[in-house]
């Protein structure tokens, strides 16, 4: 066979040049969000040393920014950059224009008018409850729409290739263009009840391991493999060298693709997902060390030679920084899937503490590197200071480290105090709360090196705005190449060239459409079937119930309490009786959390008086002194709204929950019963009778049947290791 | 669980995918030569293409 870079070309010579515009556009936007993205992690950083920053304002309460922090950093910071750095190099490593100005534009304004509603969205408590996945339903089904436009550009730009060879950078991109989008799909389905409000089609256990299998892959390969397809285009280039092994770099690329899609369940350790699956999740987790390294040295050691270079060049420095923090974090990610170091880590601050070792040391970091390349090409000028990029090197490192340090010693202080249990077999540290405050000073760390990271960022922005004035755009400039033909492969005739491409097109486009018809068909008649063991005492809320774990749901209260108590003695004794996967079966979406700053509650009901919680919800430090959860006023203002309850029962039916129909007709006049009760009860401590329609009614009423039907259970068996 | 049985064939179908791609590539060609392709990319349109005035 012919080498693709053979020189004898006979095909047509045609002009082509390159549409560089829609990268500045892409880079601008990567830049705002990035911002916008660290300012808001900024502030719930803040909220969590000091409850006043949540200000009494539900909007900008812990519970809401959180998921607008995630998104932002995400989708909005990291994918910008990477449809630019994309954008940028699939051009340049095919030798053509992309497919079409018009699919990018339209890319490019979907994909910020996406991010502006969930900016609209999350504040008001519009969410499905599934972290990094919370947008609803009309927003998920935009994002698969402008993804299918993403897909078409860039395999339409590779159809129209003049490069034979497909360069490694972009067998990354196209991983992550196909398994975002089945990821995205599948954990996306969701039965609409209203425009702002859907239902996950899984509950439970069932919920809990697509979350996890989307969640983690979203690690994988939205903040991983198009990072790695970068790093090999833009390290190499402004190293001016090869990557130092092409061929470690197409198995780095195999075995990370086909290793990194089993790791999802090592996020439900020690939950009531079967034994087997977790360990799957854990091996494959482990063996993930292998090609993460593997990338990690490839991209390290294509520096070799030019480290004089690093010391100067800030795109340089940042991408060595970027790789190190890589090489690190993939080498604590396997370690925190063990199941031993899982049972420390799991729930506690260790975690986001890893997961910014990632995202700030790997993403933020290399999009610096890629940003400062891209600015200097795309506007023919140098770097405006190399000073000001020193200080944010510096900044966003020792920032990072604070970050990272103080959130693994809050991690584990706060782990070893939970399971300290004294030689009478009892909690040392019965009071939740205990833990908490010794951990704030760690918080009150962690806020302070967020903000030298934001203010590292900020300064990027003002170094790059004064570059990009110093630069002119210039027009754009036409080059010449041959066409792809008979004369770059060996036998085939000219128009094979076309058939070629074409296929892929197809190819992603059924296979989403597969996809798409095959678990719209088969979700809803496995649903109805119940392999989780079913306990008989386990039944569907009642209607009241179902809108306050709605209003659970709207405050985000599972970003900082779980429902899951692991099969551990100190856990059993703190809580309760270890959960059970029978006990999740209409849950629609679990709720089972990933943190908590606040206590587990899978055995809060019954456990309080009604009024009890009333006053919790109002001002938490009235019956937990030094507690850090906000307060949540608006619950005894709002009303409850019932307006929209029978579609949410009947809703909830289609999805394999047994109401009949008699229950979702009566709906609305049982939860007012239910809710007379409750108000009847809490006006005997005085309060006035106008909580009968409010909010906090609800959420009393989920909050004080959560965990109860099989919880309050003789228990004839108490679990433990 | 049951949510396995979509999930499982899932991870397979786009693990096989991946498989049939590499092969598919291999048989392609695009891994006869893993030299020059590293090279390459560093070399500028100005190197390796005739640049033309804008019309």
């Amino acid at each position: 066979m012919s080498s693709p870079s053979e020189p004898k070309k006979t095909g047509l010579l045609e002009t082509y040049s390159y549409d560089d515009q829609i990268v500045r556009m892409f880079v601008i936007a990567t830049m705002i969000w990035g911002a916008i993205a660290m300012l808001v992690g900024v502030t719930i950083a803040f909220q969590m040393a000091t409850w006043k920053m949540n200000f009494g304002l539900q909007w900008i309460t812990f519970g809401r920014l959180r998921p607008l922090h995630t998104n932002a950093a995400i989708f909005a910071f990291c994918g910008n950059a990477i449809f630019a750095g994309i954008y940028y190099s699939h051009q340049r490593l095919l030798k053509t224009r992309l497919f079409s100005d018009a699919l990018s534009r339209i890319h490019f304004w979907g994909w910020q008018a996406i991010i502006i509603s969930a900016a609209l969205t999350l504040p008001f408590g519009i969410t499905r409850g599934k972290e990094y996945a919370e947008l609803e339903w009309p927003i998920t089904i935009a994002i698969t729409f402008i993804w299918v436009v993403f897909a078409v550009n860039f395999f339409g730009t590779l159809i129209r290739r003049r490069e034979r060879h497909i360069y490694v950078a972009i067998w990354f991109y196209i991983a992550t263009i196909v398994t975002v989008a089945v990821l995205h799909i599948v954990n996306g389905l969701s039965l609409p009840v209203t425009w702002t409000k859907s239902y996950s089609v899984y509950s439970g256990v069932q919920d809990a391991l697509v979350q996890w299998w989307y969640g983690h892959n979203a690690v994988a390969f939205f903040l991983t493999t198009p990072f790695l397809g970068l790093m090999y285009y833009f390290v190499p280039k402004a190293a001016n060298r090869p990557v130092y092994s092409y061929r470690l770099s197409v198995i780095h690329f195999w075995s990370l693709v086909f290793i990194y899609i089993w790791a999802g369940p090592h996020h439900l350790l020690y939950t009531t997902l079967p034994e087997w699956v977790q360990t799957l999740g854990m091996v494959f987790s482990i063996a993930l060390w292998a090609p993460s390294w593997g990338g990690m040295v490839n991209g390290l050691l294509t520096l070799r030679g030019v480290w004089g270079k690093v010391r100067t060049d800030p795109v340089l420095k940042f991408m060595a920084l970027a790789l190190t923090f890589y090489g690190m974090s993939t080498f604590e990610g396997p370690l925190l899937s063990i199941k031993s170091v899982n049972s420390i880590g799991h729930f506690t601050d260790w975690i986001p503490g890893h997961v910014h070792a990632g995202t700030i040391g790997w993403n933020y970091l290399i999009i610096a590197g890629i940003l400062y390349y891209l600015v200097k090409k795309l506007w023919n000028t140098e770097i405006y200071s190399l000073k000001i990029a020193n200080t944010q090197f510096w900044l966003a490192t020792i920032g990072l480290a604070l970050y990272y340090l103080s959130m693994v010693t809050a991690g584990i202080t706060q782990s070893l105090m939970w399971r300290a249990i004294d030689s009478t077999g009892k909690l040392v540290y019965p009071n939740f709360i205990e833990t908490v405050v010794k951990i704030i000073p760690m918080y009150w760390v962690r806020a302070f090196g967020g903000t030298f990271v934001l203010i590292s960022f900020l300064l990027m922005v003002y170094n790059l705005v004064k570059t990009m004035k110093q630069g002119s755009v210039g027009k754009e400039e036409v080059y010449e190449a041959y066409a792809l033909d008979a004369s770059s492969l060996e036998k085939n005739a000219a128009p094979h060239r076309k058939l070629e491409g074409l296929p892929m097109v197809f190819a992603v486009l059924s296979l989403i459409a597969i996809l798409v018809g095959s678990a719209i068909e088969i979700v809803p008649s496995i649903l109805s079937s119940q392999y989780v063991v079913k306990i008989d005492s386990v039944k569907p809320y009642t209607p009241l119930e179902l809108l306050g774990r709605d209003l659970y749901i709207r405050e985000g209260c599972y970003l900082c309490h779980s429902q899951q108590v692991r099969p551990m003695v100190h856990e059993v004794l703190r809580y309760g009786k270890n959960s059970e996967a029978g006990e999740f079966i209409y849950d629609h979406p679990f709720q089972w959390g990933s943190k908590r700053t606040g206590p587990d509650l899978a055995r809060v009901g019954g456990k309080y008086p009604n009024m009890w919680h009333y006053r919790h919800m109002i001002n938490p430090r009235d019956v937990t002194p030094q507690s850090i959860m906000p307060n949540y006023k608006w619950l005894v203002d709002q009303k409850i709204v019932y307006a929209t309850l029978e579609k949410k029962l009947s809703a909830m039916k289609q999805l394999g929950v047994p109401y009949s129909k008699e229950d979702i007709e009566t709906g609305v006049v049982k939860a007012k019963e239910q809710a007379q009760v409750i108000a009847a009860d809490l006006m005997t401590s005085g309060v006035p009778k106008e909580i009968e329609d409010k909010e906090m009614i609800a959420l009393i009423a989920y909050l004080q049947r959560i965990g109860v039907d099989y919880g309050s259970l003789p228990a004839e068996k108490t679990a433990g290791e | 669980m049951e949510v396995i049985t979509i999930l499982i064939p899932i991870a397979i179908l786009l693990a096989l995918a991946f498989i049939v791609g590499f092969i598919w590539m291999t048989v392609k060609g695009q891994y006869d030569d893993l030299e020059t392709p590293a090279m390459r990319i560093l070399l500028e349109e100005t190197d390796n293409t005739i640049k033309k005035e804008k019309k």
